[in-house]
C-alpha cells in the first residue's frame, strides 16, 4: 500500500493544550458590557428598557466573541457565539409566553371570588362591576362533555380500523393521510361547515349542540392519531394469545387491546378536549352569545368562556376587560388541569 | 391446550422477536363461528364506516362550502380574486378576496419569519444545550404553553403587547421607514392595532408548536451520530452542524409548516388585535389590513344572505390554502407511527 | 506518527458510581493493544476515557492520570476538542453521517480546521480511503450517500474518516461486532496496516480476534455486578494466551466464564 506524504502545515502541531479564557474571562466581559452599555445609553439616542437590553445583548455578544477569538481561536469563539445566540433565542422565545401567563394571572386573579364563579352576567351592564362567568363555565363544560361524547366513539373506531383492520388497504392509506390533514383544518372552517349544514341547509337555530359538532370535527383527528399510536404500542403477543384462545377479533380488541392501551387513550382524549374548549371561532358562528345561564345544549344561545372573553374584551370599559381577564384565567386553569392530568396519566402508566 | 372437536390445534410459529407464539387457528371453526363472524363483521363494519365517515366529512366540507358560496359568486359584479373591497350585500354586489387573502398570507409569513428561528433556538437549547435535569422540565413547559387558547393570546395581545410595542414600532418607522414594510405615511405616526402587531401575536402563538415538534426531532438524532462527530474533535456547535441539524432539517420544515397552517387559520387573535380594513398594503406599521378568518368572524353578524355566501366563499379559499400547506407538511415528515416491535 | 499512552491509577465514575478502578498501563506507540474481558467489565468505559468521550455523559468524570507522550490529556488547559482530534475513535456500529456523501463523510472532520482547496481535499480523501482499504471500491461513487454502503464498507468509511484528521492514536470499540466474517477479516488486516502509522487500541469480545490482531492484551474483569472493573493483567498477547499469570485470566481465556 503506497503511503503518500503528509501535507505539511495542516497538522495540529499545537499539541493538546489550547489557550482558554481564564476563569475571570467571562465575568470581565460582563463587566465590560455593563460599562459600555451604560456609556452608550448615556451618550447616544438609545433609550428605553428594550433599547438598553438590546444594546447590552449585542455588546456582550461582540465583546465575548472578540475576546474568545483573540485568546481561544476561531472555532472556540464560534462555539461560544452560537451558544450565546441559542440561549438568547431561548430567552426571547420564552419571555412572551411567560408574559402571557403572567398577565393573565396578574390581572385575572383579583376577579376570582365566589360571586364570579357562581353568577352570570344577567342584568349586569357592560360598564358595571359584579356578576360572574358561571354561565360560561356551564356552557364550556357541557359542550366539552358533548363534544367528547360525539368524538370519542368515532375516533376510537377509526383508530381501531387503522390499526386492527386496515392493514395495507387503500382505504386505510387515504384515511391515514387525511386524518393528518384534518388536524390542520382551521376552526373557522369547521364552524362554517356546520353552519352551512345546520343553519343553512337544515334551517335549525343556533345552539350549543351544533358547536359541539364543529368542535368534534376538530377533536376527532387529534384523538385518532394519539389513539392509533397507543394501539400500535400494544404488543402483538397479546392479540395472538387471545386469538389462540378462540376469542374473535372484535372481542379481542374490546376486551384486550383497548383496555391495555386505556391510559394512553385517556391521555389523548384529554389533550384533545383541552385543545377544543379554547376554540372560539366556531362558537361565534354557531352558539351566539347570551348573558344568561342556559343549561340546554339544544336550544337557545349559550355562553362559553371563550365567547365571554371575546365579548368582554371588546367593550371599552375597565369592568368588562377585567372580567375578560378573570374568564381567561379560569379557562387557562381548566386547560392546564386537563393537560396536567393527561400527561400525568401518560407518565405514570406506559404500555410496556 | 385441549383440542375441541372441529378445532385444529394452534400451530407454533416464531414471532418477529423470535419467540415461539401461538398463531390463530386457520380454517373453519365449528361452534359459535357464525356469531363471532357476525360480531366481527359488525364491528369491522363499524370501524370501517367511521373511517369512511371521516373521508366523507372532508369531501362534504369542500362540497357544501362550494355549494353555498355559489350565490355570492353569481351576484358578484367584479372579479373576486382581484377585488379588495367587501360589499357583497349592497347593490351592485362588490366583493373580493384580494385584501383578506393578502392579509392572511402576509401576517402568516411574517409570523413564520419571526418565530421559526427563535423556535429552532428553543428546540436546540432544550435538546442539546440545557443541563439535562432542566431539559425535560423545560420541554414539558413548552408543551403546556402550546395549549393556551388563542382567545387568551388575543386578549394579551390587545391589552398588553400592543401598548408595549409603541416604542419599537416608532423606532422602526423612524429609522427604517425607507424600507417598504416599515414605511408610515402620511404623517409618520405609527398606529397601534396594526398588521405588524397582529403578526407578532401570531408569532408568539405558533412558537410553542414549532418549538415542540422541532425539539422532538432534535432529540431523536441517534447518539451514534453525535458521538461520531465528537470523536472527530468537533465543538458543540460543529456537532450540531454536522449531526443534529442535517438530521432534523425535514422535521423543522414540517414543524414550520404546521405553524404556518395554524397561523393561516387563526381567527380570534387577529380579530381582537387588528383594526381591520380592506387594503392590500406592505405597510404593516400603518393601520388596516384583514385576514380571511378574522373577516368571517367580524362580518358575520352584519351579513345578509349574499354576504354570508361570500364569507363562505372566502372560507373555502382558506380551507384549500391550509389543506395544501398541511398536506405538504405531512408529506415531508412522512408518517410517524409508533413501531415498537408490536406490528 | 503514533504516540504512547500512559495511564496511572485511573478511576472512572458515572455520577457517584465507580465503574472502573485503579487502572494503570502503558500503551506503546505504533502497536496494537487489545482489551478483552466479559461484558460490563469496563473496557469500553476505559477506552472512552482515553479520548475524553466519557465525560460527555452528564455526571460522568475521570480521576487519575492519562498522558499522551507525557502530556496530560485531562490537564487544566487542555481542550477536549483537541484531544479527540488527536485520539480518534471508531464505534461498534458504523455511523457514517447519513445526509453526507462518501466524500463529505471522509473530510467531515478534516474540514473543521478550516477551508482547504479542493485539490488538497481530494488528496486527503484518496489518501484516507486508501489507508482504509476502501478506495478502489468507492472511487467512482464518492458523491453517493455514505449510508448506501455495506456494513463492512461503512465501517471502513468510518475508519477513513477517523484517519483523515491524522490522529496519533486510533481507538476501536468492538469495530467488528456488527459485521460479517469477511468484513471482519478485512478490518483485521487493515488494523495490521494501520499500526505502522498509528497507535491502536481495540476493545473486543472476541478473544481469537485479540489473539490474531494485537501485540499486547489487557484483560479486564470485575468481581461481581455492581462492583468496579479492574485491569487484571496486561502483557504481550502471546504470553496472555499461552501462559497468563492470573488465574482469572486463565479462566476467561479457557472459556470457564465470560
Amino acid at each position: 500500500m503506497a503511503t503518500e506524504s503528509v501535507t505539511p502545515g495542516r497538522r495540529d502541531s499545537m499539541g493538546l493544550s489550547g489557550a482558554t479564557l481564564p476563569r475571570w474571562g467571562i465575568p470581565a466581559v460582563i463587566v465590560a458590557t455593563i460599562l459600555l452599555t451604560a456609556a452608550l445609553v448615556a451618550w447616544t439616542p438609545i433609550q428605553g428598557t428594550a433599547g438598553t437590553v438590546l444594546t447590552a445583548a449585542v455588546t456582550y455578544l461582540v465583546l465575548q466573541t472578540v475576546a474568545s477569538s483573540v485568546v481561544e481561536g476561531r472555532r472556540r469563539a464560534t462555539d461560544r457565539f452560537v451558544t450565546s445566540l441559542i440561549v438568547t433565542a431561548f430567552v426571547v422565545g420564552v419571555a412572551p409566553l411567560v408574559s402571557v401567563l403572567w398577565t393573565v394571572v396578574e390581572n385575572g386573579l383579583e376577579l376570582i371570588n365566589q360571586e364570579f364563579l357562581t353568577h352570570s352576567l344577567r342584568n349586569i351592564g357592560p360598564t358595571e362591576t359584579g356578576g360572574g362567568i358561571y354561565h360560561g363555565i356551564i356552557g364550556t363544560l357541557e359542550q366539552a362533555l358533548m363534544t367528547s361524547l360525539i368524538s370519542i366513539p368515532i375516533a376510537l373506531l377509526v383508530a381501531v380500523y387503522l390499526v386492527e383492520y386496515g392493514g395495507g388497504k387503500r382505504l386505510a392509506r387515504y384515511v391515514t393521510f387525511f386524518v393528518d390533514v384534518m388536524t390542520g383544518i382551521p376552526s373557522i372552517v369547521a364552524g362554517l361547515f356546520i353552519f352551512t349544514v345546520w343553519i343553512l341547509i337544515f334551517g335549525f337555530q343556533r345552539a350549543g349542540f351544533p358547536a359541539c359538532l364543529a368542535l368534534a370535527i376538530l377533536m376527532i383527528p387529534t384523538v385518532v392519531r394519539s389513539t392509533e399510536e397507543i394501539l400500535r404500542l400494544v404488543p402483538n403477543d397479546l392479540r395472538e394469545a387471545s386469538f389462540a384462545l378462540g376469542v374473535p377479533r372484535w372481542r379481542t380488541i374490546l376486551k384486550v387491546v383497548v383496555p391495555t392501551g386505556l391510559p394512553g387513550i385517556v391521555t389523548g382524549v384529554m389533550l384533545g378536549v383541552a385543545r377544543v374548549i379554547g376554540e372560539t371561532a366556531p362558537l361565534l358562528l354557531l352558539v351566539g352569545f347570551t348573558t344568561n345561564i342556559n343549561w340546554n345544549l339544544f336550544s337557545g344561545p349559550q355562553a362559553t368562556l371563550p365567547t365571554i372573553i371575546y365579548d368582554q374584551a371588546s367593550r371599552p370599559s375597565d369592568a368588562a376587560v377585567a372580567r375578560a381577564w378573570g374568564a381567561a384565567l379560569v379557562l387557562i386553569i381548566i386547560v392546564m388541569i386537563l393537560n396536567f392530568i393527561a400527561r400525568a396519566i401518560a407518565g405514570l402508566t406506559r404500555v410496556r | 391446550m385441549s383440542t375441541e372437536p372441529g378445532r385444529r390445534p394452534p400451530t407454533e410459529v416464531l414471532s418477529p422477536q423470535g419467540q415461539a407464539t401461538l398463531a390463530a387457528p386457520v380454517g373453519p371453526v365449528l361452534a359459535g363461528e357464525k356469531s363471532t363472524r357476525r360480531g366481527d363483521r359488525i364491528f369491522s363494519g363499524l370501524a370501517t364506516g367511521a373511517s369512511v365517515l371521516l373521508l366523507v366529512i372532508i369531501v362534504l366540507i369542500a362540497l357544501f362550502l362550494f355549494w353555498k358560496a355559489i350565490p355570492a359568486f353569481q351576484a358578484n359584479t367584479v372579479n373576486f380574486i382581484t377585488e379588495k373591497n367587501w360589499f357583497p350585500d349592497s347593490t351592485p354586489s362588490v366583493w373580493g378576496i384580494a385584501a383578506v387573502a393578502w392579509g392572511t398570507v402576509l401576517s402568516s409569513i411574517l409570523a413564520l419569519i419571526m418565530s421559526v428561528p427563535v423556535a429552532v433556538g428553543i428546540a436546540l437549547f432544550i435538546a442539546h444545550y440545557a443541563p439535562r435535569r432542566m431539559a425535560s422540565g423545560l420541554g414539558y413547559v413548552v408543551d403546556l404553553l402550546a395549549a393556551v387558547p388563542s382567545v387568551v393570546y388575543g386578549l394579551w395581545g390587545l391589552y398588553y403587547l400592543v401598548p408595549h410595542m409603541v416604542g419599537l414600532t416608532n423606532y422602526l418607522a423612524d429609522h427604517f421607514g425607507w424600507f417598504p414594510l416599515f414605511y408610515v405615511g402620511p404623517d409618520g405616526t405609527t398606529a397601534r392595532r396594526t398588521m405588524f402587531n397582529a403578526s407578532v401575536v401570531l408569532a408568539v402563538m405558533i412558537l410553542p408548536i414549532v418549538a415542540a415538534v422541532s425539539r422532538e426531532v432534535f432529540l431523536q438524532v441517534p447518539t451514534s451520530h453525535i458521538e461520531g462527530a465528537l470523536a472527530l474533535g468537533a465543538t458543540r456547535w460543529e456537532t450540531m452542524r454536522m449531526a443534529v441539524l442535517p438530521f432534523g432539517r425535514s422535521g423543522v420544515i414540517s414543524a414550520s409548516m404546521l405553524g404556518l397552517g395554524r397561523a393561516l387559520g387563526e381567527t380570534i387573535a387577529i380579530a381582537m388585535v387588528l383594526s381591520t380594513s380592506y387594503v392590500v398594503s406592505l405597510h404593516i406599521l400603518e393601520p388596516g389590513g384583514n385576514t380571511i378568518a378574522a373577516n368571517i368572524a367580524l362580518q358575520y353578524g352584519f351579513a345578509q344572505s349574499i354576504g354570508i355566501s361570500a364569507l363562505i366563499a372566502s372560507g373555502l379559499v382558506l380551507f384549500f390554502i391550509t389543506l395544501i400547506v398541511n398536506m405538504t407538511a405531512r408529506w415531508i415528515i412522512g408518517r410517524r407511527a409508533a413501531f415498537s416491535g408490536a406490528n | 506518527m503514533g504516540k504512547r499512552i500512559d495511564a496511572n491509577d485511573v478511576n472512572i465514575y458515572y455520577g457517584s458510581f465507580l465503574a472502573v478502578e485503579g487502572v494503570s498501563m502503558t500503551i506503546e506507540p505504533n502497536s496494537v493493544t487489545a482489551f478483552i474481558g466479559p461484558s460490563g467489565c469496563g473496557k469500553s468505559t476505559f477506552l472512552r476515557a482515553l479520548n475524553r468521550l466519557h465525560e460527555v455523559i452528564p455526571g460522568a468524570y475521570v480521576r487519575g492520570m492519562i498522558t499522551l507522550n507525557n502530556e496530560d490529556i485531562y490537564g487544566n488547559t487542555v481542550d477536549p476538542v483537541n484531544v479527540r482530534r488527536t485520539i480518534g475513535m471508531v464505534f461498534q456500529r458504523p455511523n457514517p453521517f447519513p445526509t453526507m456523501s462518501i466524500y463529505d463523510n471522509v473530510v467531515a472532520g478534516f474540514k473543521l480546521k478550516g477551508r482547504s482547496r479542493k485539490s488538497e481535499m481530494d488528496a486527503i480523501v484518496e489518501r484516507s480511503l486508501r489507508g482504509a482499504n476502501l478506495w478502489d471500491e468507492v472511487k467512482d461513487r464518492l458523491d453517493k450517500p455514505g449510508s448506501g454502503l455495506s456494513g463492512g464498507q461503512q465501517q471502513r468509511l468510518c475508519i477513513a474518516r477517523a484517519i483523515a484528521v491524522q490522529p496519533e492514536v486510533l481507538l476501536m470499540d468492538e469495530p467488528c461486532s456488527a459485521l460479517d466474517p469477511i468484513s471482519t477479516l478485512a478490518i483485521e488486516d487493515l488494523v495490521q496496516d494501520l499500526k505502522e502509522r498509528y497507535t491502536i487500541v481495540i476493545v473486543t469480545h472476541n478473544m481469537q480476534q485479540a489473539a490474531r490482531v494485537s501485540d499486547r492484551t489487557g484483560f479486564f474483569n470485575l468481581q461481581a455486578t455492581g462492583k468496579p472493573g479492574h485491569l487484571i493483567e496486561m502483557d504481550d498477547t502471546t504470553k496472555i494466551f499461552s501462559n497468563p499469570k492470573e488465574k482469572a485470566t486463565e479462566d476467561y481465556i479457557s472459556g470457564r466464564f465470560g
